[in-house]
């Protein structure tokens, strides 16, 4: 086991390094300049782009840039933001804080109805409820993201907050009541995240436990005298839970399209909107490092299921 | 040794002639047996006739303002109009050129790459095989929306460069499937037998490989399809998208962009969501038929779920396992996601 922790984690530490590098020449071969923007101000010259580019190590060889660059990342400098004049860093913690409880509440949401949906259509294979609860699944997976935000704001309006972490009349009013107001706001973000995604792990699941009842195992826990639902729960359930908690745990990246599109639907101030305003405002050193983040997330949870899978079925270690 | 016998059954023979017509006629019953994937399929050739010239089948002609902005639906209007008085079902046909060229193009492209690089990687084997899937771990994990909006931030939304983002960050999955594929076909009898009749490596490929990989392919492109399509209209929401060339995408932004919110306007985006909806739904029916068809696991019997009596498989089941689709996954996408 330890052999094989050491490996996926110099196997990890790799990829973090080709995704930092990739990071670095993604933003040095676009057209123009860092300071292109910067330098147009009333006034400015040649002199002073010049100057700005001295100040910010940009007149240096590409090679030196990536080593400055290496550095400032291992001080955890991500830049300054141009919009905010405030450090990219501390602007993507505060981000974060409110991303992290949306997507988080919306994920548990999206497994629940995935666990729920994913076993009814199993046990009920081949009827209508299984052809109902199957198509909608793909149904709300097949929606985008932005067009099941925008029906839930139409459908709730009025009902709920729908734009916003909070709402800014009630900012002093005490720690409960703050609470229940984030957490009314948060209602529908996450809601419209878990119905996005939910549809894959039904599906997963589903398959899944159709081929657990396939296994020869499950027709001897049957033969055995096993009741269906003792059999379920004790020999086929748990089997079937691994792909499931395998596809879940590496989707967790790539659940950052759909987060990304909510947050700019309902206005939550979380690492979306921050890429969503860094692109509007052309904010170079926000966007590269949102990206920067994101990708990041991806190799971590990737790594993260690597590990899950390997603790959760021993069967898997080579 | 294998056996000649054994290697001879589970050697499929290419199309040609009366052993053509069986497969044909054994896609057909399939589809019969699937109507999911028949719907799919039905769904796809119509938003494809639909794309080709869109003005034959509008009500209203393009850009014409025929009644108040953001007006209610009605039996003339269907789905209502938008904010600039325009028939939303007139817009929406007409997004289906834009919206088809563009996913249809990016997923050849997907596609295509991820042929070549499976191919290579599969046949090949030894350091090439190590040095291209290294290189798919790398972009796989790379999420698909992030980079696309910053590329399309840092070198403009054209129309190409849409393309072609897409086109390049989608190819993994097909080339990881491909290469498992091939390399399951180039250990067969058969290849070796080609091989020492003096067939060149080129050959191989081509003449015995490639026909064997055409479903593996069609079921990629269908899936990367609907990927390209939720990527697209993700970054026309962001505002990366071309404002005058209407897509499915740029109309969902619209509404977004130009207070349909606001107004109750509902109609002005269920239209273009929906249209998304089903093209991406007919896209994973269709590429899951055909991933089924490929399984041969179904064929494996099933305890029935509540007697828990041995029963069969009975035809194709609603979807097994998405084997390495994204969201979206989009799209997710695109999922889908991925």
């Amino acid at each position: 086991m330890a052999g094989y922790l050491v490996k996926r984690v110099g196997s990890m530490l790799i990829t973090v390094y080709v995704v930092i590098t990739l990071n670095f020449l993604l933003f040095r071969v676009m057209p123009g300049n860092a300071v292109t923007d910067i330098a147009r101000v009333p006034g400015s010259s040649l002199a002073l782009e010049h100057a700005i580019e001295q100040q910010f190590g940009l007149d240096h060889s590409i090679p030196v840039q990536y080593w400055d660059y290496l550095g400032q990342l291992a001080h955890g400098n991500l830049g300054v933001s141009f919009a905010y004049q405030q450090p990219v860093a501390g602007l993507l913690v505060t981000a974060l804080e409110y991303t992290l409880p949306m997507v988080g509440a919306g994920f548990l949401l999206a497994l629940l109805l995935g666990l729920v949906t994913g076993v009814l259509a199993a046990w009920r294979r081949g009827t209508l409820v299984d052809s109902t609860v199957s198509n909608l699944a793909i149904a709300f997976y097949a929606a985008p993201a932005q067009f099941l935000g925008l029906g839930l704001v139409m459908l709730f309006t009025g009902l709920l907050p729908t734009a916003g972490a909070s709402n800014p009349f009630a900012a002093g009013e005490g720690f409960w009541p703050t609470v229940a107001d984030h957490a009314q706001h948060m209602l529908l973000p996450s809601l419209t995240f878990g119905l996005a995604v939910f549809g894959q792990y039904t599906l997963v699941l589903r398959a899944s436990l159709l081929e657990t009842l396939g296994e020869d195992y499950t027709l001897t826990a049957r033969a055995t005298g096993n009741a269906p639902r003792r059999a379920l729960l004790r020999h086929v359930l748990p089997n079937a839970l691994l792909p499931f908690a395998n596809i879940a745990a590496l989707q967790l990246g790539s659940l950052v399209a759909g987060a990304v599109l909510i947050e700019v639907v309902f206005s939550w101030p979380g690492v979306g909107t921050a890429l969503y305003n860094a692109v509007v405002q052309r904010d170079y050193p926000m966007m590269q490092g949102i990206f920067l983040l994101l990708t990041l997330a991806v190799v971590l949870c990737n790594f993260g299921a690597d590990l899950l899978c390997r603790v959760l079925d021993p069967r898997t270690a080579t | 040794m294998i056996a000649p016998g054994a290697e001879a059954i589970t050697t499929p023979a290419p199309p040609a002639g009366p052993a053509g017509r069986a497969r044909l006629r054994r896609a057909l019953r399939a589809l019969r047996r699937n109507p999911r994937a028949a719907a799919g399929i039905v769904i796809l050739l119509a938003v494809a006739i639909v794309a080709i010239d869109p003005h034959l089948f509008m009500p209203y002609q393009a850009g014409q303002q025929v009644g108040p902005v953001y007006g209610s639906p009605s039996l003339s209007h269907p789905f209502g109009l938008d904010d600039a008085g325009h028939d939303v079902l007139s817009e929406t046909l007409l997004g289906t050129q834009a919206t088809a060229v563009i996913a249809v193009t990016s997923a050849l492209i997907a596609v295509g790459i991820g042929a070549a690089v499976g191919i290579a990687a599969g046949y090949a084997g030894g350091w090439v095989d190590l040095v291209l899937m290294r290189l798919t771990d790398y972009v796989l994990v790379i999420p698909v929306l992030p980079l696309a909006i910053v590329a399309a931030a840092l070198f403009g939304a054209g129309l190409v460069n849409l393309i072609l983002v897409i086109g390049l960050l989608l190819w993994t999955t097909t080339a990881r499937a491909v290469r498992a594929q091939v390399m399951s076909l180039r250990s067969r009898v058969f290849v070796r037998r080609v091989r020492s009749l003096g067939a060149s490596h080129l050959r191989i490929v081509l003449r015995h490989i490639l026909p064997q990989l055409a479903p593996l392919l069609v079921a990629m492109a269908a899936i990367d399809l609907a990927v390209a399509i939720f990527t697209q209209s993700a970054l026309a929401f962001f505002g990366l998208g071309n404002p005058s060339q209407i897509t499915w995408g740029i109309m969902i932004w619209f509404a977004f962009e130009r207070t349909a919110l606001v107004v109750g306007a509902w109609w002005a985006f269920v239209a273009p969501g929906l249209a998304i909806m089903l093209v991406a739904m007919s896209g994973y029916w269709v590429g899951q038929a055909i991933e089924d068809a490929l399984n041969p696991r179904l064929r494996v019997r099933h305890l029935a779920p509540r007697s828990f009596r041995v029963a069969l498989a009975g035809g194709a089941a609603v979807g097994t396992a998405p084997a390495g689709t994204a969201a979206a996954t989009d799209g997710g996408v695109t999922e889908g996601g991925r």
